[in-house]
């Protein structure tokens, strides 16, 4: 199950809520499918591309099914600084797999992403909603040990 | 100047996830003495002590929270702004891990004083690891009976810097796509679903709380003329110790970077991260206040090792990419300066590609829509006027690394 959207289930309460509805879809399928995009646009009785529009909007919305776990790595300029282009060759290296693809098993899918807000122990990057930070080539292959 | 802890005076002291440990450090003191007075008094206080917004901007906090206060509307919102997506800044990070409690019942007075019902957090995509132990603070609180009538809900973003911007981050909590608002109107007389609506940020309220226990006269002892208080700031980079620090405003910015932080070689200091203002080592001992450079308070230090054309390259790549392209100016704009910084980069810049910049940098300043498009040219212009010389390397030596 892909959680990295997961939020509490009470804020589902506002059914009207277009953003609420795509994480919630998203959480559920992993992805925002062209069925439940057209789906959600008729139950809110609103045009699918307003849906699409609002899907495509967020770095964290996808229109693409992805990999089990998503992998985003930090590009941001502190993360720099600490050689985060070192630790994305050997996740590539790793996974075997650039930035913006998934592995043909489905397992993990890579990005790259800006600041995300961990840079006083950079290099840093996300797995679905778990932060890794302090990163170097050796302990990336025992962090992804972890993921199975 | 040393450290002065106010806004992280819990953190590491309480127990994030047990709300008794906060009460034991005069918990909820704050909140129980603003429901005895009056909302206007509650204002007042605030007001006085000079208080002024903690996420960039600097508005002052007492006077947002009195339009909010008088403007007419059947329901009003208090938002916290925990979107921190700004390059370098973790310092809402920090708190929300460390001391949730404060942060609500800042939003609880906050909710008094301007007779609002509902809260809402937005936090964003990427701290989403923090959602849980948020949901259990606030159900810690109600459960205490100390939430009346007044309600705190967390919205999560789904990934947009612009979304920390208010008006676009009213959008997204309206379930849209994030787009930035003309103003007027301004959100204290028609925020979200075009409700009065105060937004602070994580930082702002977690002030409240200390200023109403110990009063305006307290705050306003510390800090500047025109900044009262202290500042949280996110150091990183070439330091050695990276981290979380507050300080009084107004102490210069050496202490913090060479005192705290252990910056040694240092070449220049980005201040506000990508949106802010680049210094180089001869203003090290500029006050860090909003009468001088502050921004939300991210500092990024590169020793002499650094290029500053890669890091003001890779500041406008991501400006770009961040755009939420409204307008012109700034969609345009930060694109062709992002693509200038790439042929500098790659030692192919010349003296027009410098005056492209700057007639550009002038027509983004005047008539971008929002902070994101008008402080853009910020990096550009000040690392053309501090550090020329890493330009015109660039343009002799015809080479140059293009960082990925
Ligand atoms: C592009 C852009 C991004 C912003 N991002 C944030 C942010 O992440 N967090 C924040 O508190 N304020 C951010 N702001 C400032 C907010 O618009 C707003 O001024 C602030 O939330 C008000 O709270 P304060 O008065 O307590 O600082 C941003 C502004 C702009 C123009
Ligand atoms: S200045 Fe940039 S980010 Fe702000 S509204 Fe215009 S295009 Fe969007
Ligand atoms: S730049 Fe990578 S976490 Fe901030």
């Amino acid at each position: 199950m892909n959680d990295h959207l997961q939020v509490s289930s009470s804020q589902y309460e506002d059914k009207g809520n277009l953003l609420l509805r795509l994480e919630e879809a998203q959480h559920r399928l992993g992805y925002l499918s062209e069925q439940a995009m057209s789906e959600l646009a008729e139950s809110l009785g609103i045009s699918v591309s307003e849906v699409y529009g609002v899907a495509t909007f967020y770095s964290f919305l996808s229109t693409r099914p992805q990999g089990k776990y998503v992998i985003r790595v930090c590009k941001g300029l502190p993360c720099c600084l600490k050689d985060s282009d070192i630790v994305i060759s050997s996740i590539e290296a790793a996974i075997g797999i650039r930035p913006g693809d998934t592995t043909p098993d489905g397992k993990f899918s890579l990005e790259l992403t800006n600041c995300i807000g961990a840079c006083d122990s950079a290099p840093a990057m996300l797995v679905n909603s778990e932060l890794h930070v302090g990163l170097t080539s050796r302990r990336i292959s025992q962090i992804l040990k972890t993921y199975e | 100047m040393p450290e002065q802890r106010v806004v992280l005076r819990n953190c590491g002291v309480i127990n994030p996830g047990s709300i008794a440990t906060y009460l034991a450090v005069d918990g909820f003191k704050a909140l129980n003495k603003a429901r005895g007075m009056t909302p206007e008094q509650v204002i007042q206080e605030v007001k006085d002590s000079g208080l002024r917004g903690r996420g960039g901007a600097g508005f002052p906090c007492g006077l947002k929270w009195e339009l909010a206060r008088n403007a007419p509307g059947d329901t009003k919102y208090v938002i916290c702004n925990a979107d921190e997506g700004e390059v370098g800044t973790f310092k809402d990070r920090y708190i929300l891990a460390n001391d949730p409690f404060m942060l609500i019942e800042g939003m609880a007075i906050a909710g008094y004083a301007i007779g609002a019902d509902m809260g809402y957090i937005y936090l964003r995509a990427e701290y989403q690891y923090l959602n849980g132990s948020l949901v259990k603070a606030i159900d810690q609180v109600r459960e205490q009976g100390l939430l009346v009538d007044f309600d705190i809900t967390i919205r999560q973003g789904a990934g947009a810097y612009v979304c920390g911007e208010e008006s676009a981050l009213m959008d997204s909590i309206e379930g849209k796509r994030g787009e930035v608002r003309y103003r007027p109107p301004f959100p204290p007389t028609k925020g979200l679903w075009d409700q009065p609506t105060v937004i602070n940020n994580v930082e702002t309220l977690m002030n409240i709380p200390q200023i109403m226990l110990n009063g305006a006269d307290w705050f306003n002892g510390m800090g500047t003329e025109r900044s009262k208080g202290t500042k949280v700031f996110s150091v990183s980079g070439d330091v050695s110790k990276p981290g979380v620090y507050e300080m009084v405003l107004g102490s210069p910015l050496r202490e913090l970077v060479e005192g705290l932080a252990g910056a040694e070689r240092v070449k220049a200091i980005q201040i506000g991260g990508a949106t802010g203002r680049i210094v180089p080592y001869d203003m090290m001992d500029t006050p860090l206040s909003f009468e001088d450079i502050l921004g939300a308070g991210a500092i990024t230090v590169f020793d002499e090792s650094r290029d500053m054309v890669d890091i003001v390259h890779k500041t406008l790549q991501f400006l770009a990419e961040e755009s939420c392209g409204k307008c012109t100016p700034c969609r345009e704009g930060t694109e062709v300066m992002a693509g200038i910084l790439e042929r500098f980069a790659r030692g192919e810049g010349d003296e027009r590609d410098i005056k492209d910049m700057e007639r550009l940098s002038q027509a983004m300043m005047l008539s971008a829509l929002c902070g994101l498009g008008q402080a853009a040219p910020n990096p550009v212009l000040d690392s053309l006027q501090h550090f020329r010389g890493d330009y015109e390397s660039r343009m002799q030596e015809k080479r140059g690394s293009v960082a990925r």
